[in-house]
């Protein structure tokens, strides 16, 4: 891999990261409009509104830069990029074609895993920053949320990479046969939703809860640092996206015309995750955190372990 | 089933200070301006206080300087989502005083009236209930049916929210020609459309999680804090004053095999309450219905009585009270002859209906806390008066 190969390489990565959260944005916007007879945005940009986002981008931009008179700067000022990050990182790893990844790691998985967690860190540094009790509040209910999705996710994955035989991305993809589709279907469901409980995507936004503590950690916010947490919000759901479409829907494979499109499935199978998560936001109420803990412990965690068992034991007689 | 939760900090054996954490004047769940001041331990309620007025207007006050005429644009206001309900409270007691005697045809079109102003009512808060448990599109669909009512309520009587149309002695105006068929069509169309909506939201499993055990309120709260309307028939208290004490044309629509029923449920938590709302939108729609063929079939004749120039109540008192849309909205006038009343209390049901907060509130989380405030479907000018 030569110095301008890796460029070009990260330069698009960087596209991606910058665009595909405000088309998911986008198709947020007008998916949820028409589902609840509305328009959505219509004139942003002339056509159906579609400049909406890089208009709120702008405005965002514009706004003043403010820091609570309590807040710690630091931590204030760094929370957001540390919610952000770890999602670019990730995306950084997601093989879109065959040998088509940024960088590619043995241990794609384990360490995908490992940085997504790390997103956490940003909203508690937030609302712990912040000094604003509804802040603490939606910083602890975010620390609560990851005690409840991450064991699920961890298994659920590691169903996938047992299936395979290998903690590598385009490993998984390349062991990958249609008929893991029904195999790790409860191993998909459960990584989905616990997906969602780390992304504070309805029915798990209780962090951000407006009706009840405002806006949790982000409370305080505003402007570009405030973009910057709702940007790490969509790239979230890109990632669970294109997460999902490598573990369990077969990144780039499709029935026909594979050849050099295989980039072209994987970004389509990502954005149909993303349009479910906006879906489920549409038509569901928000759950209390306990709840969750509940759904995490009781359902997923069983479930996720009866799902390695399945997949332990036609491993084995396979 | 008992559940110990421990959810956030302040539990266990750290030395912990609880947190007192006001929720308004400005919290996107309080409709308005009501503050609660709760003392929080992590995440659950220790003590919780409603503190009303930020709203307060003085409205009793500015009764006492008005004549019965002004009296009624200004009365229709505390609950201003039950405007038309507010009014009638004003006209039946100087009625009753007066001795004026509301032409049939009036008495029918206000029942009319009445009830589609409950529907209006409760579908507002149809879709601000699930919003504020994190369901975000049934406001949508309640909107769109509100819309439909509104479009007939604005035609008769060019208002949206404070319709003004209660005279003393009738209504203001007949109805336009045509206008019931066009009633009778919107009635039909939100009976046909509640589908949509109560799709989203009945049987869910997260609703039922957030709302079924939730804020259970006993009867004996009920009575001892005077919580009333739909809020209180959910805790199995079995009153309704348009069966119970009728007015307008009620005695004859809650007669048996009439179409009126008072709905009521047993639990006393907040899908009760829910539950209670949503089943009223059903019964106000067909005593709506009712009240459209009724006045089809009236001969026609006046909607109202021709006042004096200065229209005075005799010396004395009356209490005239109604089933609004919330609960029970009383009017006590008292006259001493003048053409202002001497004194008009004014009871509101989101008034009492707030207060239980106090009493049902400690024990629960920030989370059901929000669960709970919305199912007392209060309005806070009500509150506030």
């Amino acid at each position: 891999m030569s110095v301008l190969d890796l460029l070009l390489r990260l330069v698009l990565l960087l596209a991606c990261f910058l665009v595909l959260p405000l088309v998911v944005g986008q198709i947020e916007h007008k998916a949820m409009a028409h589902m609840q007879s509305r328009l959505g945005p219509m004139y942003a940009g002339g056509f159906h509104g579609w400049a909406q986002l890089v208009a709120d981008g702008v405005k965002f931009a514009q706004k003043e830069d403010v820091l609570p008179a309590a807040a710690d700067p630091w931590v204030f000022r760094l929370a957001p990029a540390l919610a952000l990050l770890p999602y670019l990182v990730v995306l950084a790893l997601i093989p879109v074609g065959a040998g088509q990844a940024v960088v590619s790691a043995d241990v794609g998985i384990f360490l995908v895993l490992a940085v997504m967690g790390i997103g956490i860190i940003g909203t508690v540094m937030a609302g712990w920053a912040s000094a604003n009790k509804f802040s603490v509040l939606g910083a602890l209910r975010a620390a609560a949320q990851l005690l409840s999705y991450e064991l699920p996710l961890v298994l659920a994955a590691a169903s996938v990479a047992m299936a395979a035989g290998t903690l590598s991305l385009p490993g998984i993809v390349e062991a990958w046969r249609p008929w893991w589709l029904l195999w790790q279907l409860p191993g998909a469901l459960i990584f989905l939703v616990a997906g969602l409980a780390e992304l504070s995507r309805s029915p798990f936004d209780m962090p951000v809860a407006e009706s009840e503590i405002i806006f949790g950690a982000y409370t305080e916010y505003a402007g570009l640092r405030f973009a910057l947490f709702l940007l790490a919000e969509y790239a979230g759901i890109v990632v669970l996206g294109a997460l999902t479409t490598v573990l369990f829907l077969g990144g780039w494979k499709w029935p026909f015309l594979v050849g050099g499109l295989g980039w072209l499935w994987t970004l389509v199978k990502t954005l149909a995750v993303a349009f479910l998560v906006i879906w489920l936001r549409v038509s569901l109420p928000r759950l209390r955190e306990d709840q969750l803990q509940r759904l995490a412990w009781a359902w997923l965690v069983p479930l996720a372990l009866v799902q390695l068992m399945i997949t332990g034991v036609v491993r084995v007689m396979g | 089933m008992t559940q110990e939760l421990t959810v956030g900090v302040g539990a266990g054996e750290l030395a912990t200070a609880d947190m007192v954490l006001n929720i308004g004047p400005q919290h996107p769940s309080t409709h308005g301006v009501l503050r609660l001041r709760i003392v929080l331990d992590g995440e659950r309620i220790r003590h919780a206080e409603p503190i009303v007025g930020y709203m307060h207007r003085g409205a009793e006050k500015l009764f006492e300087v008005r004549d019965y005429r002004q009296i009624i644009v200004l009365a229709n206001r505390h609950d201003w989502l039950s405007a038309f309900a507010n009014e009638l409270g004003v006209v039946l007691a100087v009625e009753r005083m007066t001795g004026i005697q509301a032409p049939e045809r009036a008495v029918w079109a206000r029942t009319l009236l009445a009830e589609l102003n409950r529907v209006l009512n409760h579908l507002m808060f149809l879709g601000s209930y699930p919003l504020e448990l994190g369901a975000i599109t049934p406001v949508f669909y309640a909107f769109r049916e509100r819309e439909v009512l509104q479009a007939v309520m604005e035609e008769i009587s060019g208002g949206r929210m404070h319709y003004m149309f209660n005279r003393v002695g009738g209504l203001k105006e007949d109805l336009p020609a045509g206008w019931l068929g066009r009633t009778a069509e919107a009635v039909a169309v939100v009976r046909r459309r509640m589908a949509d909506l109560e799709g989203l939201l009945v049987g869910n499993e997260i609703f039922r999680a957030r709302t079924a055990g939730v804020g259970v309120l006993s009867a004996e709260l009920v009575h001892g804090y005077g919580v009333s309307g739909p809020i209180a028939r959910a805790s199995g208290v079995d009153f309704d004053l348009r069966r119970d004490e009728p007015y307008l044309a009620y005695a004859e629509l809650f007669a048996p095999g009439g179409p009126g029923r008072v709905v009521t449920r047993s639990a006393g938590d907040a899908l009760a309450r829910f539950e209670c709302l949503l089943e009223q939108v059903h019964v106000s729609l067909d005593l709506a219905d009712a009240c459209v063929d009724r006045i089809a079939a009236l001969p026609r004749g006046p909607i109202n009585v021709r006042l004096p120039k200065v229209l005075k109540a005799p010396e004395g008192a009356t209490y005239a009270w109604t089933e609004n849309p919330l609960g029970i909205n009383g009017y006590y006038l008292v006259s001493r002859g003048e053409k202002t009343p001497w004194r008009l209390k004014l009871r509101s049901a989101s008034f009492n209906n707030v207060q239980v907060l106090a009493e049902i509130l400690p024990g629960n989380l920030v989370a059901d806390m929000v669960s709970i405030l919305g199912s007392m479907f209060f309005v806070v000018g009500d509150v506030d008066k």
